[in-house]
């Protein structure tokens, strides 16, 4: 069951987003986010996700994939639009009432609602291309990366980054280890599936136990490996892949700012 | 090269309960000498301690008396730490407890990262350690892909990848199936005779003990043998009483032996058992 676990969802690829440098595709992703909540225009929402579905045909990813990580945050969508659409103080569209409270739908909370709806799927939409894109290994390679300026008020950016490494490097291990103690768990006669979610997470203590101490067995072996191989933090460490950004950063940049321009001019522009 | 001078280590182990300190002398005055360029088993069956023996020749463990030099270096001298572990490189038992990298080629490049080895150097370095163990095919697989002798190949060349002179092996094939064994095996072997690396293998297999050029036996904190195989494993009845099995042929000559047959004692191959046994049966030829 635990067998084909995906780290991440990255698709391998070698598109012009794949080819990107990891912390410029960061930076710009923390960017379009950023555009995303300021844009207040119909005529620049519509620009914005043109852009956006132009870099999602661009990345060569299947619609397909960007639609799967929207499914998980339906209940978020709903619950936002529900609360935008009731309790925007405005012009009274629709009454419903409940007993002895009223539910007014206002023409404001229509346009509010749709405005975060709208927010929150690019939102997602944006941040999936960044992590279908990148693996995670670069990814964390990024973050180093992005974290070292840091470094000089003590934020361990390094070690965090190793820690994100080893944490990917152990989820296949500790998957397999999980399956493992289950099932010997379940040899002796543990029951994982019937009963209540409190009998249920009752039985998930014998699982988690095992795993733990074992855990912590690995992390002592590994420490003591990782010195052995003359580990001693991030200082005088050089890489052996060096994130450069070359020509394809350069354009990648070039069209993001193009792109923000004409959102800008779309903004000041267009009276709406 | 590696010397010790009446090493001796003791465990301290504190009692949960009644909070009572208990010492343990793990090593035992221990005076070896390890050549350059050799191979040399460490046998012994769990709590001889051999294990801790190693863990002394890469500054993990230091000694609680006496002294280690690793080329020269005491591996008390906290400066030389990394110089040590770099000139001596381990190996461990599990192969899943030792890997940093969720690649086989990161893995590799851990090591002389650490060292602050130029990035082209690494490059090279990698290239060469993953063709050394023969795993440059799987340069770009994630570890848990791999099967448990990939797996310590892979460990192997990444702490080749230090350019160590020494390669310590703490029971690298303990935790594999026969396949695995055989391959980390040969890969160990071909790595002392190709490339001159002196090589300490700690072991409880005897078949993998009898593969080095020098067998030295533990048990209880002290060497009790120390030679060629077989010279070591002539003493059938000494290793038995330490719970040591021998080699099945070895076993078989010995037995022979007893009963009056006249055939050599220091017989550790198929091949030499064959031989010897065709000239008691006066040679049918082969």
């Amino acid at each position: 069951m635990f067998k084909d676990i995906i780290i991440g969802q990255y698709i391998p690829g070698n598109s012009p987003l794949h080819r990107m440098n990891a912390p410029i595709k960061i930076i710009l992703t923390i960017f379009y986010i950023i555009i995303l909540f300021f844009i207040n225009n119909p005529i620049s929402y519509l620009a914005f996700a043109l852009y956006t579905f132009i870099l999602v045909l661009v990345s060569k990813v299947p619609l397909k994939m960007i639609l799967k990580g929207i499914r998980p945050m339906l209940w978020i969508f709903i619950f936002t639009a529900v609360v935008n659409l009731f309790m925007t103080p405005g012009e009274t569209v629709w009454s419903i009432p409940i007993f002895k409270f009223t539910l007014n739908i206002t023409s404001e909370g229509i346009i509010q609602g749709a405005k975060m709806l709208y927010r929150l799927f690019f939102l997602i939409t944006g941040t999936s291309l960044l992590t279908l894109t990148t693996s995670p290994l670069q990814l964390t390679d990024g973050i180093e990366t992005l974290l070292r300026p840091l470094s000089k008020i003590k934020v361990p950016s390094h070690e965090i980054a190793m820690m994100m490494t080893i944490a990917i490097r152990f989820i296949p291990t500790l998957a397999e280890e999980t399956d493992k103690i289950m099932k010997a768990q379940t040899a002796r006669g543990a029951d994982f599936e019937s009963g209540n979610i409190i009998r249920r997470a009752k039985a998930m203590v014998p699982l988690l136990i095992p795993l733990f101490v074992s855990a912590f067995r690995r992390a002592d072996e590994l420490a003591t490996a990782m010195e052995a191989r003359c580990y001693r933090g991030g200082m005088g460490r050089t890489k052996m892949k060096e994130n450069k950004a070359g020509i394809i950063d350069l354009k990648g940049c070039t069209i993001f700012v193009i792109a923000l321009l004409v959102l800008i001019l779309l903004e000041i522009l267009v009276e709406f | 090269m590696i010397e010790t001078c009446n090493l001796s280590f003791i465990y301290r182990k504190e009692d949960i309960d009644t909070g009572k300190v208990t010492e343990e002398l793990a090593l035992k005055d221990l005076s070896i000498k390890i050549e350059k360029g050799s191979f040399t088993a460490v046998l012994g069956h769990n709590g001889s301690g051999k294990s801790t023996l190693a863990k002394h020749f890469n500054a993990i463990l230091l000694p609680s008396g006496g002294k280690v030099y690793i080329n020269g270096m005491d591996t008390l001298d906290e400066k030389k730490v990394f110089n040590i572990r770099q000139c001596a490189g381990m190996v461990f038992q599990n192969p899943d407890n030792q890997m940093v990298a969720a690649m086989v080629e990161d893995e590799v490049a851990f090591a002389p990262e650490n060292l602050g080895v130029s990035p082209k150097e690494i490059r090279r370095r990698v290239d060469e350690c993953l063709a050394a163990v023969n795993m440059t095919k799987y340069a770009f697989c994630s570890p848990s892909q791999l099967s448990g002798g990939q797996k310590q190949r892979v460990a192997i060349a990444a702490v080749l990848a230090m350019k160590p002179d020494i390669l310590v092996l703490d029971e690298p094939t303990a935790m594999l199936d026969p396949m695995g064994r055989r391959e980390v095996m040969e890969t160990i072997k071909r790595l002392n005779r190709e490339q001159g690396i002196t090589v300490v293998l700690i072991t409880h297999y005897m078949d993998e003990a009898s593969q080095a050029d020098r067998t030295i036996v533990m048990d209880d904190g002290e060497i009790v043998l120390d030679g060629t195989p077989k010279e070591v494993f002539k003493n059938v009845e000494k290793l038995k009483a330490l719970g040591l099995d021998v080699p099945q042929v070895t076993l078989l000559a010995y037995e022979l032996r007893k009963s009056g047959i006249n055939i050599p004692e220091d017989i550790l191959t198929e091949d030499e058992c064959f031989d010897a046994l065709n000239n008691v049966l006066g040679g049918a030829s082969r």
